[in-house]
């Protein structure tokens, strides 16, 4: 689960990215975070990822008060979440196989766990034959899948992902949702940050819109309202 | 999922070599100035302190054979001579001493020259009765000989004080030379290895970032690049050892044929070969290690 009550944040150089944000997501939900560039949706990312601290409020996820959180508490609140970039940040010089074998020994998982668990996850994600191609081999749709994969592997109960088709085209972004939808489906909960209104427009899911550090609107159709009423 | 032992699993091991040996070969020349640098530094703590224990040897060697002798007073007579023996006996650092009578010596001094007519004539009494004294400890002979010099009784003592003197001198400056170059070469060698593994911590960091962002302890994190400072520093002791087995055994061979150098004791290698493998492996292995966690440590803060 996650919460923010009253969140500010003033980067050092004085850029004040958020100012006073208040929203919960309850395990199982699909949630889109959409809002024009620089209003502060990769700041709440980071946030949630403890990258930043916040300056001002109160952040929890998953059980962890990221105000106070320690640095030794923080890789342990990073194996409940899967974080997925717009750029992949796939490992080039490993296969698809051992990228996500890589992020499970991290968390000390075992060989025979990693055996297992790493072709179901590439299962999931259709790309199974391609395990032992390099990342610069695939197309961006399937290295974004890759990245999806990797971000499931450990288990999380939660995806984060910013803006994870903004190098895809439409017909992969389409899938790529889709893909995110079913595993939404599968139990874990989901926030897209996202810009494409299109997109968002093609499903039905609770939208958080943002503008300038501050939430607009929240609600099934919020980000529909929101352009609408402009 | 569980998260103990993570550094006992072998599948760790490997990962964590692989990526240590990548990334020597990625950065072959900081690599090779590293081990460069941490093979000199073992070389010359080496050499020094090879130098100093065959000085050692070549010194108990003297004491075995080098003898203080104290000459005992004209007036007195052997019976009063020979009584001396457990004053002299009480000094400190004196191990044995043997009485030694006037005739005793006319003897042993004659027997010396093929052509005993010359001294035949000379009467034993303008010798002395003297005492042969062994020391357990050759650096106490200074203040021995004072010693016995103040015993009453004892007209003069002679002793080889310069030779002893000169190689106790060079034996403690090979050693503080050695500390000193060895100090300086350890933290240039840590500062090498450190600024190896910073490189390629840097060229990696995007690398560091996904597996954090995936939830790897900052352990996990900094193992591939201790493994590498450690193999660095071990190779460096490797080679270290066989140069340093080399030169010795080349010197050893020139001493010992040579005339002048006879008075020195020379240890064969392979008397300490198994200790100086051990420390120059132990040496390298803290290099490597310190070297590697200092430049991670200042890594992983930023
Ligand atoms: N590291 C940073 N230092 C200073 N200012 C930043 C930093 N990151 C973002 N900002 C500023 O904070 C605001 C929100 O940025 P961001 O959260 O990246 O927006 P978005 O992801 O919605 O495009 C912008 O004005 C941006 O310039
Ligand atoms: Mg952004």
């Amino acid at each position: 689960m996650v919460r923010l009550t009253d969140v500010y944040k003033v980067y050092e150089n004085g850029a004040r990215a958020l100012k006073g944000i208040n929203f919960q997501i309850d395990d199982g939900e699909f949630v889109f975070l959409v809002g024009p560039s620089g209003s502060g949706k990769s700041t709440i990312i980071k946030l949630l990822t403890a990258e930043i601290p916040p300056t001002e409020g109160r952040v929890m996820v998953n059980g962890y008060n990221l105000g106070t959180i320690t640095p030794r508490q923080v890789p342990y609140l990073r194996r409940t979440i899967g974080v997925v970039f717009q750029d992949f940040r796939l490992i080039e010089k490993k296969t698809v196989y051992e990228n996500l074998a890589l992020a499970m020994r991290a968390v000390g998982a075992s060989s025979q766990e990693i055996k297992k668990r790493v072709p179901a996850m590439l299962e999931l994600v259709e790309l199974d034959r391609k395990m032992n191609r390099h990342p610069s081999e695939l197309s961006g749709g399937e290295q974004q899948r890759v990245a999806i994969a990797r971000a499931l592997v450990n288990n999380p109960g939660m995806i984060i992902a910013d803006e994870p088709t903004g190098n895809l085209d439409p017909a992969r972004s389409y899938d790529l949702m889709r893909l995110l939808e079913r595993i939404n489906e599968l139990g874990t909960t989901i926030l897209v940050v996202t810009h494409e209104k299109e997109l968002v427009n093609r499903f039905s899911k609770r939208v958080l819109a943002i503008e300038n550090g501050r939430i607009i609107s929240d609600g099934m159709d919020g980000y529909y309202r929101y352009y609408e009423n402009k | 999922m569980k998260t103990s032992n993570i550094f006992l699993r072998a599948s760790n091991v490997f990962y964590f070599l692989q990526e240590a040996v990548h990334n020597i070969f990625l950065h072959g020349l900081m690599s090779l100035a590293a081990v460069g640098v941490t093979m000199a530094c073992l070389l010359i703590m080496g050499s020094f302190t090879l130098v100093s224990m065959n000085l050692n040897a070549t010194l108990s060697d003297l004491e075995r054979e080098n003898v203080v002798i104290a000459y005992i007073d004209e007036t007195y007579s052997e019976e009063q001579a020979r009584a001396l023996e457990a004053d002299i006996m009480a000094l400190d650092n004196v191990e044995s001493c043997k009485f030694v009578t006037r005739e005793e010596a006319m003897e042993a001094f004659v027997s010396q020259y093929d052509d005993d007519s010359v001294f035949a004539s000379v009467p034993a009494s303008v010798l002395r009765d003297r005492f042969e004294i062994h020391l357990t400890e050759l650096e106490e002979m200074e203040s021995t000989v004072i010693a016995l010099k103040a015993v009453e009784g004892v007209a003069n003592v002679r002793a080889e004080l310069e030779i002893a003197q000169g190689f106790m001198a060079v034996r403690n400056m090979a050693g503080v030379v050695a500390i000193i170059l060895a100090v300086m070469l350890l933290l240039v060698s840590l500062f090498i290895i450190s600024n190896t593994i910073r490189l390629g911590a840097y060229t990696r960091r995007d690398e560091v970032a996904i597996i954090k962002m995936c939830g790897a302890k900052d352990s996990f994190i900094r193992c591939p690049f201790v493994a590498e400072g450690v193999i660095l520093g071990l190779v460096g002791a490797v080679i270290a050892f066989f140069i340093q087995w080399g030169v010795y055994n080349l010197v050893m061979r020139a001493i010992t044929k040579s005339d002048t150098m006879q008075l020195l004791t020379v240890i064969p290698f392979h008397n300490f070969a198994g200790r100086i493998l051990l420390i120059f492996l132990l040496v390298g292995l803290a290099v490597g290690a310190v070297g590697s966690s200092l430049a991670i440590n200042k890594f992983l803060k930023v």
